[in-house]
């Protein structure tokens, strides 16, 4: 074996030879006959070289990677020779990291570390290009680790393993032949307890053997509780069995890469240990060198081994892929060579291009070769996929793996996709969900880079990022461009619900948190999607260097300004805008924006853009709420994410403040739809949180403020809490909580499942119950003070009442403090409801202990239920109602605030029995028609009759049982209409002939009835102006003789009861000597004026004092 | 105050080319004693708003209006005092009010600079104190007192009926102790009866979740227009149910019983509730 790959070394064949030698038993065509014979002796070792070759790097990367969990290595033969290999010792002595198939014995891997942090992954053979070197924080490798310690070579093995004719093909899923890891083998070596790691089947023959799981990683949860040191000591709390990798794993592995080098990247130079930190390993003091090509020893060699190496992976030559893939990270991510001092360092160079000198020589070599087979493998893919379908099916796939794993729980930003805390499925969850929980606060970076981080790819995004990069394809990322253009074309026009804001009780609260759910997951998604496709379309146009200018630019810029633009961002923008979806259409824009290249900016495209943006950033004051506006949790993700791109390197600072006045008021289009999704509150603080973390920054900042450390060393205190809870307020300290629940976990074990389901039913109906209680209750109780506030503002701010968002601001700032109470409120609830809701549900035989333990879950969870809803909701809910109430409030008051002022209903003897309102203005309509005519000769009215109405429209007015204030308001004119007619003597009275007119005692009592009606039986205002109105005195000008003294009657009567006041009356009376009259009306008006005028305010000697007019004007002035 | 289509058809065959006036009216009650003033006048209502809703747009041309102008200029200058206006509307039959808004527009697209907003028409057509022109103030209001089917006036009675019959019905649903849910357009619901049980009944054999009071005659043309507006709406939301036309409706109408609306001419007598003790 070793003889091939010597050869291969020396260049006596080539790599492609080799892998076709390999791969085709039989001798290519095209092999060259130097390189046919070199090989043709070695035929009866085909077979084996693969998993010699896998051996080989695993054997040599030893020194290197000590400290990991073992990548399985493969052999095919267990007793067979390695006759290439001189001296051919027993392994074990060096190479016992990795022969988990060595020919006689299993190897235990138990006890073994977790692999549990990587150092700073490097990419390239470049020396650290992302990162200026190694901190402090990789002293968390395995090796510091006492469980490091455990993995070791287990006995000497026993030879008695029947050996393998070579013609035989290995049959590597035989697991007689093949043991699983860690099985013990039927011999008395295997004594220790060991995990059973099972290597992955290979061939159909799989169905013959037993049953076995392979390489797939036991339940969390299964973890035999013997082995708790290398649990424990595992940094991520999270005891991964070692071996267990499976694709899901590498990538979290990746993500904590770019977790930890996120964290890093602020402060590159000077990581500080985080004070407070649950991980006190991560203060270790061990140094790492950086990778530096400069420093590979063996380059060709290396290069060589790679290629073949990586043909195998291609060829699908080894077993696993991702076994291989692992293994290649591993190298990638070594930190140090343990055992490099042992080998001479200085070696001959003939020693070096032969086996004999350590592949790997130091931490250069391994992360050199890594880097090459990661690139020839990459690559090879991307090679392989030729036909343009191929890659479009193969980006396809692309685009959904991004979706899905970036966005599922276990992905970055997962759990946050709006999910309230869910207490139940926490309870309900194996420990797994719990420890991924766990795992997720641990690993989030406790700094995301300051409030203006620059953009980054967190979590599973960097695995697709470097894929890009690593595959750096130019049909695949055109394919990738189209599909993600279409897929965020497609999402962003999706019909996202509309907000109904008629149709709102107490289920909808809560109802429609789905819908902001829905609107979360399509926002995340389209950010994601526009992000990717930002770095691709711009990939080949950033550069690190400042944007050229002079001539440079300009020829740049009329260059870029021809290439179209890969998505029209610009009209789906404009769309967006006008059809009041900014708020979805822009949080992704400007992912997309934020990893546009320095020239971006300046194109005239682009420029377009960012104005609009600009001028949208400005017209979202947070402050100006009112209806038909956008919500206010929307506008601040919208300015959040806005700011954010502004103060992006790329985009110039000039841009933001050069740009000249942008109007101040965003126009919309007229046509834009009522409500658009910028009026629905489809944003909240979940998801305000999870686009924009650096939000999180402020709260940080406080939080080490308060906890005294310094803020400016990164350093603050950090919460961790395996339940999600903090926000109902004071809890247990967070070790008993975490003990509480298992605790309940294990109390529902061994109970029934009914109780279980009985349990879970109560908590979420009465938390579900309690939500509508202190709705009915307490905002209710508000909504009811913000009428009277409302009513007190309006007396006090006079008939405009002010701008109604005003008013509702002041209310709400009044109000929305009160919340605060809802929890305590809830709490009490629950409290109180929950345990009887148990009792009753449960059988009635239930030990009392159990009974008890069940009801007090059930008011945690109904608590915990009610209060989380609450504490998110209460105050946007009070904001609504009061909202409602407002509107409902200055819509009753009409044009006219007749509503105003306290209004009395019935007396409590009323028996409704007065005549209806609207039979009373029907009535009096017809005498006013009657009045005013045309009318038949024999139509009338008798003074009775008219008696008889006003005395019901009294009965009419006390009784109010279906009085509505628009039929009062049109009695009241009505009424004082017919006061005008009387006043002018121009109602038709039916009776004997002669007597056509009312008499004037009759028309005084008449008008002293509707005085008094409007004195005390209006609750309206009345509309007695219209009594000196041009119409109605101009009705007097008819009438011969004319006869003033009902009208100064009248008028001294409104004074006198208060009802008008003088001066009301004079500008009255004075306003009417404008208006054209006949001559001797206009006399006589003025000396009615003047009377009026002349009366001391003494009212009732004076009657008479009209009395005295001079009648020689054939005008009787009083005729009583 | 249930007729049959037949009945129906001969009142209405009366009303053909009635001025919706006062006379008209006095006149309709004498010659249907038998029947109810409310229903009479209800149909008559009626009955004049789908004649006017099929002459509307001949009285709305611009040569209608400028002939119509012209006429009432020419009288009010020979008689201000006449009933120029009214007289006018009931020759060329049109609605009096509406004709007042005519000419009133008219009048103020001559006489202001910027043509008149509907809700300046509306509020002088309330208060016709308000129009500038004396005469013209007078002939508005002569017009309005008169209809009897349009106008500011109108209106409010139409709307106090309708409100009146909703107090009355709550009245007599909490007279039998049926709970309900009410006023929920108050509270911002749209489409919503004016009555919900919270505890479904039966009547004549059929259930009902909800009741909607109509302070009308149910005519074809209304109860379907109703039933394709409000009340299938109310059945898919809220299950079978009870319409009130408080003044009568036409027999045959009568006919989604089965389908889930009921009709009746007032509060059922028989109302069968839940018992809720199981003997």
């Amino acid at each position: 074996m070793a003889a091939v790959l010597e050869s291969l070394l020396r260049e006596e064949v080539s790599v492609a030879a080799v892998v076709r030698w390999i791969a085709r038993s039989t001798q290519g065509s095209e092999d060259n006959a130097g390189e046919a014979a070199a090989l043709s002796s070695l035929r009866a070792l085909r077979k084996e070289f693969v998993p010699f070759l896998l051996n080989f790097l695993r054997e040599q990367s030893s020194r290197v990677l000590p400290q990991g969990p073992p990548t399985p290595a493969k052999t095919p033969g267990a007793s067979a020779a390695l006759p290439g290999r001189p001296g051919g010792p027993p392994r074990g002595s060096r190479g016992a990291r990795s022969q988990l198939f060595p020919p006689t014995e299993a190897q235990s891997t138990a006890a073994e570390a977790p692999l549990a942090r990587r150092g700073g992954r490097r990419r390239g053979p470049g020396p650290a290009r992302e990162r200026g070197g190694r901190g402090l924080e990789e002293g968390v490798s395995g090796e510091s680790l006492p469980g490091a310690g455990g993995r070791r070579l287990r006995g000497s093995g026993s030879p008695s393993r029947p050996s393998l004719t070579l013609s035989d093909p290995p049959n590597l899923s035989n697991l007689e032949e093949f043991p699983p890891v860690g099985s013990v083998p039927p011999g008395p070596t295997g004594t220790k307890p060991s995990r059973r790691i099972n290597p992955t089947p290979v061939s159909e023959e799989r169905s013959l053997s037993k049953p076995k799981t392979c390489f797939t990683s036991p339940p969390i949860s299964c973890v035999p509780s013997s082995q708790p040191s290398a649990l424990d000591t595992s940094p991520w709390g999270l005891g991964l069995p070692p071996g267990c990798r499976s694709l899901q794993e590498e990538r979290e592995m990746l993500r904590k890469e770019r977790s930890k080098q996120l964290q890093q990247s602020p402060t590159p130079t000077c990581p500080t240990p985080e004070l407070g930190s649950p991980l006190p390993s991560r203060t270790g003091s061990l140094t790492d060198e950086p990778a530096d090509p400069a420093r590979v020893s063996s380059r060709q060699r290396l290069e060589l081994v790679a290629l073949v190496y990586s043909s195998c992976i291609a060829e699908n030559l080894v077993p696993n892929l991702f076994l291989e893939l692992f293994f290649v990270f591993q190298l990638l991510t070594a930190r140090r060579m343990v055992t490099a001092k042992d080998s001479d360092p200085e070696l001959s160079p003939a020693v070096l291009d032969s086996l004999e000198s350590p592949l790997f020589q130091s931490i250069h070599d391994c992360v050199f070769f890594a880097v090459q087979v990661l690139e020839c493998h990459f690559q090879a893919m991307m090679g392989q996929l030729s036909a343009a379908c191929s890659h479009s099916h193969f980006v396809r796939l692309f685009q959904k793996q991004l979706l899905q794993m970036c966005q599922s729980p276990g992905g970055a930003g997962g759990t946050v996709l709006g999910e309230a805390p869910d207490v139940l499925s926490m309870l309900g969850a194996d420990k797994l969900g719990r420890l991924w929980r766990l795992q997720e606060r641990l690993m989030a970076p406790q700094s995301s880079g300051g409030p203006c981080p620059p953009p980054t790819f967190p979590g599973c995004q960097g695995f697709f990022r470097d894929f890009i990069l690593s595959a750096s394809s130019f049909q695949f990322n055109q394919h990738l461009m189209d599909s993600l253009s279409l897929k965020i074309q497609e999402l962003n026009g999706l019909a996202l619900p509309q907000h109904e804001p008629n149709d709102e009780d107490g289920e909808s609260d809560v109802d429609w948190q789905g819908e902001r759910k829905q609107f979360a997951v399509v926002l995340l998604s389209l950010r994601l999607l526009a992000k990717f496709l930002g770095f691709v379309a711009f990939l080949p146009y950033r550069g690190p260097e400042p944007p050229p200018t002079g001539e440079l630019q300009d020829s740049i810029l009329a260059l870029r300004s021809q290439v179209p633009p890969v998505l029209d961002v610009r009209t789906l923008l404009q769309r967006g805008l006008q059809a009041r979806r900014a708020v979805l259409t822009v949080p992704w824009l400007v992912e997309f924006l934020s990893f546009a290249d320095h020239v971006v900016p300046l194109l005239e495209y682009y420029r377009d853009i960012f104005t609009l943006l600009l001028r949208l950033h400005r017209s979202l004051v947070l402050s100006q709420e009112s209806e038909g506006k956008m919500c206010f949790l929307n506008k601040l993700l919208l300015l959040a994410v806005l700011g954010w791109l502004f103060q992006i390197p790329t985009v110039p600072e000039d841009l933001f403040f050069l740009e000249e006045g942008p109007s101040y008021a965003f126009e919309v289009d007229t046509v834009a739809p009522e409500h658009g999704l910028d009026n629905a509150p489809v944003v909240d603080q979940q998801l305000l949180y999870t686009c924009c973390p650096y939000i999180g920054e402020l709260r940080k900042l406080l939080a080490s403020w308060v906890s005294g450390s310094s803020g400016r060393s990164g350093g603050f205190m950090r919460k961790i809490t395996p339940t999600t809870t903090t926000s109902l307020g004071a809890q247990p300290s967070q070790t008993s909580q975490g003990l509480q629940a298992q605790l309940a976990q294990a109390f529902f074990h061994n109970q029934p499942p009914s109780l279980r389901r009985t349990v879970e039913f109560v908590a979420e109906r009465i938390g579900s119950n309690c939500v509508k209680h202190i709705k009915a209750t307490l905002v209710a109780d508000l909504v009811r003070q913000a009428e009277s506030l409302l009513q007190e503002q309006l007396v006090t701010q006079g008939e405009e009442g002010g701008d109604p968002a005003q008013l509702l601001e002041i209310l709400c700032s009044q109000l929305c403090p009160h919340g605060a109470q809802a929890l305590a409120l809830g709490r009490e609830f629950c409290q109180r409801k929950s345990p009887g809701a148990v009792r009753a549900l449960l059988p009635e035989e239930t030990p009392a202990a159990v009974l008890s333990s069940a009801e007090n879950i059930a008011v945690g969870l109904a608590t915990e239920k009610a209060c989380a809803w609450l504490s998110a909701n209460i105050t946007a809910l009070i904001r609504r109602e009061v909202k409602a109430a407002v509107s409902r409030t200055l819509r009753a008051q009409g044009p006219e605030p007749a509503a105003r002022g306290e209004r009395r209903g019935c007396s409590r003897a009323c028996e409704h029995h007065a005549p209806l309102p609207s039979h009373l203005i029907s009535e009096i309509k017809d005498v006013l028609s009657l009045a005013v005519g045309p009318r038949d000769p024999d139509e009338g009215v008798s003074p009775e009759h008219l008696e008889q109405l006003l005395g019901q429209l009294g009965q009419t007015l006390r009784c109010r049982q279906f009085l509505c204030p628009p039929a009062e308001q049109h009695l009241a004119k009505c009424s004082v209409e017919l006061a005008s007619l009387l006043v002018a003597d121009q109602i038709p009275i039916l009776g004997p002939p002669a007597q056509y007119r009312l008499e004037r005692g009759q028309a005084r009592r008449l008008l002293h009835m509707l005085l008094s009606l409007w004195k005390e039986d209006f609750q309206g205002p009345v509309p007695l102006q219209l009594l000196l109105s041009p119409r109605n005195v101009g009705l007097l000008a008819d009438t011969r003789p004319r006869e003033w003294d009902l009208l100064l009657f009248l008028l001294r009567e409104l004074v006198e009861k208060g009802l008008m006041g003088r001066m009301e009356i004079e500008a009255c009376l004075g306003s009417l000597h404008q208006a054209q009259w006949p001559g001797d009306f206009a006399e006589e008006l003025a000396t009615l004026s003047n009377l009026f005028l002349a009366e001391p305010h003494l009212p009732e000697p004076q009657l008479r004092a009209c009395e005295l007019v001079q009648p020689n004007r054939g005008t009787v002035l009083a005729q009583s | 105050m249930i007729l049959t289509k037949a009945q129906y058809d001969e009142i209405a065959q009366c009303l053909v080319s009635v001025p919706p006036t006062r006379q008209s009216l006095r006149k309709l009650k004498q010659r249907f004693p038998s029947q109810s003033q409310a229903t009479l006048l209800s149909i008559f209502s009626q009955e004049y708003q789908k004649h006017i809703k099929r002459t509307h747009a001949k009285h709305h041309t611009s040569e209608a209006i400028e002939s119509y102008y012209q006429r009432y200029l020419n009288g009010v200058v020979k008689n201000g005092a006449a009933p120029v206006l009214l007289d006018l509307a009931n020759e060329v039959d049109y609605a009096p009010s509406l004709m007042a808004r005519l000419i009133l527009e008219r009048f103020l697209q001559e006489h202001e600079e910027t043509p008149p907003s509907k809700s300046i028409i509306n509020s002088m057509l309330r208060d016709p104190s308000q129009i500038p022109d004396g005469v013209l103030a007078n002939q508005v209001y002569q017009c309005i007192v008169n209809d009897c089917c349009y106008g500011p006036l109108v209106d409010c009675i139409k709307h106090a009926i309708g409100h009146e019959h909703e107090v009355l019905l709550r009245d007599l649903l909490l007279e039998k102790n049926l709970s309900f849910l009410d006023q929920l357009r108050a509270k911002g619901y749209d489409k919503t009866p004016d009555f919900i049980l919270q505890v479904p009944v039966a009547v004549e054999g059929h259930i009902i979740h909800w009741i909607e009071s109509k302070a009308s005659f149910g005519d074809e043309c209304s109860h379907h227009a109703y039933l394709h507006d409000q009340f299938w709406s109310y059945w898919n939301r809220f299950g079978p149910g009870l319409v009130i036309y408080w003044y009568g409706f036409i027999q045959e109408l009568d006919c989604n019983r089965e389908r889930g609306i009921l009709l009746k001419a007032c509060f059922p007598t028989n109302i069968v509730t839940l018992c809720h003790s199981i003997a």
